[in-house]
């Protein structure tokens, strides 16, 4: 096993009941690196990152982080392990303000005698709040406003900073742009770059080609439940990738991506 | 603005910015509606110019009325305490009908082991369990009396996290069958003459006493433990803090079994008041308990409200009740009220969730 190998699937796969939604994926993310997954809706990339990120169980394969090889039997699991997942629908409180959101379910506390009853450390969850947000880049006017009253692209950068205040291993975004304004889009590819700049791993489903082919160093391409395509970003372009993605190329499974 | 910026991105944490906290609101309407019953007291022709909170007798040493105040603050602390924990559980956004039912039940059991053997030399006539019951140290029925809400709400607790059953539904069952124990216990009869350590719980002012205990302590709960701040998240996201890894079919069961206490203790301070427990005690105490919460800015959709905004929206119910008590008007006027009250304070809320809405 290579050292510089942040994540690697062999033959992972899952089936709902007959169905073959992802089907003997073999995949590696090194140190550093940005790879997308793209494929059209159903194609199995949302599979593949429940698979990696314990949210469900695979049938069949194996999965290793940084050399060692992982079972995950929840996302719990995944995030101590050190796999940040910002997901479609946000995992967010509406009723909390920043500091709370980003450290929901592992509060910093201290007198931890009281049992359920610990007191909240508030000035260091702010404090590990605010590094982690200047980390990131990210723009939030008050960190004590509420979700509730945050802008989409707030929103999203919340869940965002999450991933760089906890020191996280390898980040998984699943289309954290689908639901945003130019501006907002524009706010979060900005982090994402910052992230790229500080050597911070990161899986991107996306399906907004632009934004891929400014953002990612490699491009996996789904179909049918299968990885068709390992493309390096300098060596294609998008019609290239839209070939593989609607099925016009690459029939032929591609070995290891 | 500059100095107080962080990172590129111009990150503050500025407490001079902090949103218009809707306990002031509250507050304000407080002092509203005790400014209507004095207008109302110099207004109408039968009043003679009397005060509601106001001392009208030319005294030296106070302006305000102790005695009426006095009454006020004691008739809403014991529901009071009902709703401080009705107030967690709807944060947590769930819903709890069976305080009343608890009350009832709680105050008839605990009150059993409060009896005194002798009532002026002769025997309680209201005994319900032989000479080993009878004199006990206070402490036992304190405990079995707690023990009762705690069964109770864990009952509550159990079947809404794992069974999936609404809350409405759970407790509206717990209410129906805690007064059913509450009559079956004594086949009907009340329950009377405690010990005299027992009835100290209840003597004086020691339920408002109670009461101001109770809402620091869960104020601190609320505010500051990560039990507060887990219930918040499940009453604003539920999935959102399951995927966080909070346990939310547990702590939901912690938050109904302290609501279960709460309302168990709120019954031996009301059976030691009255010197006597009756099956019917506590009837549509959870209605005013949430009537109590909801106007104080506690909203029914989970996730926001406050203990200060229940001890807020509890003083205007008791300056309400008296109100009308002062202004001579009947009792059913009052409920009449009560029930527009409730009603126009979730309108409301609903109102102020929209705005919100509306600005994002």
């Amino acid at each position: 096993m290579q050292d510089d190998i942040v994540l690697k699937t062999e033959d992972l796969t899952k089936h709902y009941g007959g169905v073959h939604a992802l089907d003997g994926a073999n995949f590696e993310l090194k140190k550093g690196e940005h790879v997308a997954i793209m494929g059209d809706n159903g194609a199995g990339k949302s599979t593949f990152v429940r698979q990696i990120t314990g949210v469900e169980q695979r049938t069949r394969g194996k999965i290793w982080l940084y050399g060692k090889e992982v079972n995950f039997t929840g996302p719990i699991d995944a995030r101590e392990a050190g796999i940040e997942t910002v997901f479609q629908t946000l995992a967010l409180a509406d009723d909390l303000d920043v500091p709370d959101n980003l450290f929901l379910g592992r509060e910093l506390t201290f007198w931890n005698w009281l049992g359920p009853f610990r007191f909240l450390d508030y000035k260091a969850m702010r404090q590990a709040t605010i590094a982690g947000l200047e980390k990131t880049a990210v723009k939030i006017p008050n960190i004590k406003n509420t979700i509730r009253n945050m802008s989409g692209g707030q929103r999203q950068c919340v869940a965002i900073a999450r991933t760089a205040t906890f020191h996280s291993r390898l980040t998984i975004m699943d289309e954290p742009t689908a639901a945003l304004g130019v501006q907002e889009t524009e706010q979060v590819e900005n982090i994402i770059r910052q992230l790229k700049s500080v050597g911070e791993p990161l899986i991107l489903i996306s399906h907004n080609m632009r934004q891929v082919m400014d953002l990612v160093d490699r491009i996996i391409v789904f179909r049918r439940g299968r990885i068709v395509a390992n493309l390096k970003r300098d060596e294609t372009d998008g019609q290239d990738v839209v070939a593989y993605i609607t099925g016009a190329k690459g029939d032929d499974v591609a070995d290891v991506a | 603005m500059a100095e107080t910026s962080h990172g590129t991105g111009g990150l503050t944490f500025d407490k001079s910015k902090r949103a218009w906290p809707n306990e002031l609101n509250i507050f304000i309407a407080l002092i509203l509606i005790i400014c209507i019953f004095e207008a109302l007291g110099q207004l109408l022709p039968y009043m003679n110019g009397q005060s509601l909170l106001f001392d009208t007798k030319g005294r030296f040493d106070s302006i305000f009325n102790e005695a009426r105040i006095k009454i006020i603050i004691l008739q809403v602390s014991i529901i009071g305490i009902i709703a401080l924990g009705v107030t967690q559980v709807i944060i947590a956004g769930g819903i709890d009908l069976s305080s009343g039912s608890i009350v009832g039940a709680s105050a008839m059991i605990a009150m059993s082991f409060a009896q005194t053997e002798l009532v002026n030399g002769n025997p309680n006539p209201k005994a319900i369990f032989g000479p080993w019951a009878m004199d006990l140290p206070a402490i036992i029925p304190v405990i079995v009396g707690l023990l009762c809400g705690m069964l109770a709400g864990i009952i509550n607790g159990v079947l809404i996290a794992y069974t999936r059953i609404p809350p409405f539904i759970a407790t509206l069952g717990m209410m129906v069958s805690a007064r059913g124990v509450a009559k079956w216990w004594s086949r009907g009869n009340p329950i009377s003459f405690p010990t005299e350590d027992y009835a100290w719980i209840g003597s004086g002012m020691m339920p408002v006493i109670w009461f101001v205990l109770l809402a620091v302590l869960f104020h601190i709960i609320l505010r500051y433990t990560v039990y507060g701040k887990h219930t918040y998240a499940i009453g604003s996201n539920e999935d959102a803090a399951r995927m966080s890894g909070i346990k939310v079919a547990r702590h939901k069961v912690l938050v109904y079994t302290i609501a279960g206490m709460l309302a168990s203790f709120a019954a031996i301070i009301l059976s030691a008041k009255n010197l006597t427990a009756q099956s019917g005690m506590g009837l549509v105490y959870e209605l005013d308990a949430i009537a109590m919460a909801v106007i104080g800015g506690v909203s029914l959709a989970g996730g926001r409200g406050s203990i200060i905004g229940t001890c807020l929206g509890m003083l205007i119910f008791g300056v309400i009740i008296s109100g009308f008590t002062y202004l001579k008007l009947d009792a059913f006027y009052q409920e009449m009220v009560k029930g527009f009250i409730i009603v126009a304070a979730v309108v409301l809320d609903q109102w102020r969730q929209k705005k919100a809405a509306a600005k994002t």
